[in-house]
């Protein structure tokens, strides 16, 4: 097991590394000048003479990736051009609001979709089954922001339950998880549905595998054999969608940040895109792909957990 | 549970079949339908405390269902009429809570597959420890001490096999093993194993088959086994009953019935088993296949510091092949057989030595030679997984093709299938078929014909006939020989069962650990085990009785070569 987590730690080092390298490449020496880029084409040159000089453009390419990593490293992730703000400082206050989304909406969907599925599962092919299924299409073909619409709709102009938008600060943190109740249900209702089908698919299958069969020869009745024996060798698959599901709840929110207006992640990165703000799109990414790697590298040691096999093998 | 567990009782004795005694299990008149399809047709069956009763046929025989109606698991749109008592109590009319608290309890269930019927995340300790808690036999901590003294009963002792094992780190007869463990941890009265050995070696078989009839004498467990296998049949059983398509066509004594074989099925079914190929006679000619030295080694697996043991699946191996001869390669799963033959095929590389067909090397600079290879034809042993399902007949069997520089086209083409296809015994419009319309026998005959397409000089069985019922072996067994027959072609023969070996070779290897440890002409070789391994797997592999009437003998039989 320690050497199978040494193993993929050594994995998830070696791909940061790789990762960076490549933002860095594309960002800083892609053909164009960033500093011109930033200022757009009617700057003056000595308005972009200068930039350069801020940004350290004109040191040699290595020098510069030392000096984004190594700040990286410590904390420093450089200053935006248009906010005049240390990025770092942005990130943080921004990552307060899309980390608890993300783990809200993730919760949620994981509340719905476990034992949606396996409702489904264990009444496969009857009434039950066919309306999970049924309630699983539409929330995978309806788009999230228009679930978000009709919530705001329903929930914060008719019922006046919640409220239509913003977020106060954690200062109240009742108050700041009421207002991310609304986006996190509207982003984690296509989730749980697509996660509610593999969970079903997944344990459908291990149903028919011969230990199933065994179990019952035991003397464990179909739900006892489903929960002891099923679940949890269904839930392999079901890991990995999760795991990419975070990913994409972290940085995919862009929409939903609209929608809400929450000071997001997503809203930073798109503002900083439309802005060429090119110092937060390279911390940001970089911080998104730490981010998605080190979940990759979570999941790996949930799937050694789950699955003894793993442990020994890799 | 009207029943206290574990009683022995001690008042009886073997003498179930004087009427009086009561029996254990009573199947009366049992007949079956899902979905409106007749599956068992009036099947009446009985077993005594510590009686060993065989159910024998073929597949679709109906063997199984009539295993798992006794234990309450039929499909969902199963009806069922007649009875069927345990200890006088008809289980048929019982509730499924009932059912469930009978099962595990009163009957245990030993399955054929032990690489899957263990759940893969769970300790093997635990797997037994269910059987006692999911009943509520015993408090937790009693049920683990349980778990550990039934492990050590099947052959497992804590500190050899520690229970905190889990199913993969367990070779495949130590599964079986953990599965007979569940089977038996409440003492049922009534053990059904369904094909309980078909899966292992035959070392591995007779330890599991020992194990059975110790627990049964033991316990005086009733014991319901399910198998095709005569030779197994004919060891184990105190009686046998023979099925064919959902009917019980004989049953008796074991001796009785062997001696008698009044049904014609049952002679069929032991002549079938006792199958000899009539080969024609081995030419001495010059060697077709020559391995030489061949090593072949697999890296381990790196772990992240430490240097990577390696597994050595070929160890030094030589022989030759004749033209014209048949010869066979048998040993135990993991010794290399396939490895070997994958070698043969060019499909891998080997570390050292050499693999020449005809002189030429099978494998030079780093790949497969491909007018070398063409002359190697392989049938394996799924001849199902081994086809594409979307594919028609025709093209499948024209597969080959591609090794051949100007693959024949149009009418040749066509006419080259068409006689592939009879030379196995088909029809040529079965090209335009897909592979699920055929039955199992069909299907090798198809992958038979695939392998002949091209007109190979060597063609590679690879436990080409193991899954096939014993009748359907036969007749694929006779077509092997009469191609070879008519095309003079030359077979390697990989198996594991020796009795099939036997019937279709001319001369035998015997393969241990990568290595060959004994070679030479097949009577020989099973008349006269020459290292000490042949020995004891022929000792382990069981044996049909005498044929009635006593004349010829299992080993000598005249046309035999």
């Amino acid at each position: 097991m320690l050497s199978y987590a040494l193993k993929r730690l050594a994995i998830l080092a070696v791909s940061l590394a790789v990762a960076s390298l490549v933002i860095f490449l594309v960002v800083e020496v892609a053909p164009g000048d960033p500093a011109s880029y930033m200022l757009g084409i009617n700057a003056r040159p000595d308005t972009v003479a200068a930039l350069r000089t801020e940004l350290g453009l004109d040191l040699p390419k290595w020098e510069r990736y030392l000096a984004w990593i190594g700040g990286m490293l410590q904390g420093d992730f450089g200053t935006s051009y248009t906010y005049r703000a240390p990025v770092a400082q942005m990130v943080t206050e921004r990552l307060w609001v899309s980390l608890p989304l993300a783990l809200y909406a993730l919760t949620l969907s994981t509340l719905i979709a476990f034992p949606a599925g396996i409702y489904a599962a264990a009444r496969r092919g009857r009434a039950g089954d066919i309306g999970v299924m049924g309630a699983t299409q539409l929330g995978i073909a309806v788009p999230n922001f228009w679930f978000a619409m009709l919530l705001v709709l329903l929930f914060a102009l008719k019922l006046r339950w919640f409220s239509a938008g913003g977020f106060p600060g954690w200062e109240t943190p009742l108050a700041a998880l009421k207002a991310l109740t609304l986006p996190a249900v509207a982003l984690a209702l296509p989730q749980a549905a697509i996660l509610a089908r593999v969970m079903r698919s997944s344990l459908i299958d291990i149903l028919h595998e011969d230990f199933i069969r065994t179990a019952r020869a035991k003397g464990l009745s179909r739900r006892q054999a489903l929960w002891r024996h099923g679940v949890r060798n269904a839930l392999i698959p079901v890991l990995t969608i999760l795991g990419l599901q975070f990913s994409f709840l972290l940085a995919g929110a862009i929409i939903i940040e609209q929608v809400f207006f929450l000071p997001g992640l997503g809203r930073l990165i798109f503002q900083a895109i439309t802005q060429r703000d090119l110092i937060v799109v390279e911390s940001v990414v970089m911080l998104l792909v730490f981010a998605v790697i080190s979940v990759n590298f979570l999941t790996d040691l949930a799937y050694a957990a789950a699955d003894p096999r793993l442990r020994a093998a890799r | 549970m009207s029943v206290s567990i574990g009683s022995k009782y001690p008042g009886e004795s073997r003498q179930g079949r004087d009427g009086a005694a009561p029996r254990l299990l009573e199947i009366d008149r049992l007949s079956l339908h899902i979905h409106g399809r007749q599956i068992l047709d009036d099947i009446s069956l009985e077993i005594a405390p510590g009686e060993i009763v065989a159910l024998t046929g073929e597949s679709g025989s109906g063997k199984s269902m009539t295993a798992l109606a006794t234990i309450g698991l039929l499909p969902p749109a199963a009806e069922t009429r007649g009875a069927l008592r345990l200890g006088g109590a008809d289980l048929l009319g019982l509730s499924e809570a009932r059912l469930c608290a009978l099962r595990g309890r009163e009957i245990g269930m030993i399955f054929q597959e032990p690489m899957t019927a263990l759940n893969p995340v769970m300790r093997i300790g635990d797997q037994v420890a269910e059987t006692i808690l999911v009943h509520k036999a015993m408090p937790r901590a009693a049920a683990r001490v349980r778990a550990a003294e039934v492990l050590a009963r099947v052959g497992l002792p804590a500190e050899r096999v520690p229970p905190s094992r889990f199913p993969h780190e367990l070779s495949g007869g130590q599964r079986q093993r953990v599965v007979i463990a569940m089977a038996i941890a409440l003492r049922p009265r009534l053990l059904i194993a369904d094909e309980p050995t078909t899966a292992l070696d035959v070392t591995t078989q007779a330890q599991i088959l020992d194990l059975l009839r110790d627990l049964v004498r033991e316990e005086r467990m009733g014991l319901m086994m399910i198998t095709h296998d005569l030779a197994v049949v004919s060891e184990m059983a105190d009686r046998i009953a023979v099925m064919k398509a959902g009917r019980i066509v004989e049953q008796g004594e074991t001796r009785a019935l062997f001696r008698e074989m009044r049904h014609p099925y049952t002679r069929q079914l032991f002549e079938a088993s006792r199958h000899r190929a009539d080969l024609p006679g081995a030419r001495a000619e010059a060697p077709l296949l020559r391995v030489d030295e061949v090593t072949r080694r697999y890296p381990g697996r790196r772990a992240l510091f430490a240097p990577a043991p390696g597994l050595i699946a070929v160890n030094g191996v030589s022989f030759e092949i004749r033209r014209g001869e048949r010869v066979g390669l048998v040993g135990e799963s993991g010794c290399g057989k396939s490895t070997l033959a994958r070698a043969i095929l060019g499909l891998e590389p080997v570390q050292a030595g050499e693999i020449t067909l005809d002189g030429m090397p099978v494998y030079s600079q780093g790949r497969p030679d491909p007018s070398v290879r063409r002359r190697v034809q392989v049938v394996f042993q799924d001849p199902y997984g081994s086809f594409n399902p979307r594919h028609k007949v025709g093209r499948l069997i024209a597969e080959p093709f591609h090794l051949l520089p100007d693959p024949p086209k149009g009418a040749t083409r066509e006419h080259a299938i068409a006689e592939a296809l009879t030379a196995v015994g088909l029809q040529p419009a079965h090209a335009e078929s897909y592979i699920h319309a055929f039955s199992g026998g069909q299907r090798q005959r198809i992958a038979i014909a695939r392998a002949l397409i091209i007109r190979p000089e060597l063609v590679i069985f690879d436990e080409a006939v193991s899954a096939l019922d014993v009748r359907v072996r036969a007749q694929i067994l006779d077509l092997i020989a009469d191609l070879s027959r008519q095309y003079g072609l030359t077979y390697l023969f990989i198996s594991h069962d020796l009795s099939v070996v036997r019937g279709i070779t001319d001369r035998v290897l015997v393969m241990r650990a990568g290595e060959i440890v004994e070679q030479g002409p097949t009577e020989a070789v099973f008349d006269r085990p020459g290292h000490c391994y042949t020995k004891s797997l022929l000792a382990a592999a069981p044996s049909l009785p005498q044929p009635p009437g006593g004349g010829e003998s299992d080993a000598g039989q005249p046309e035999a070569r």
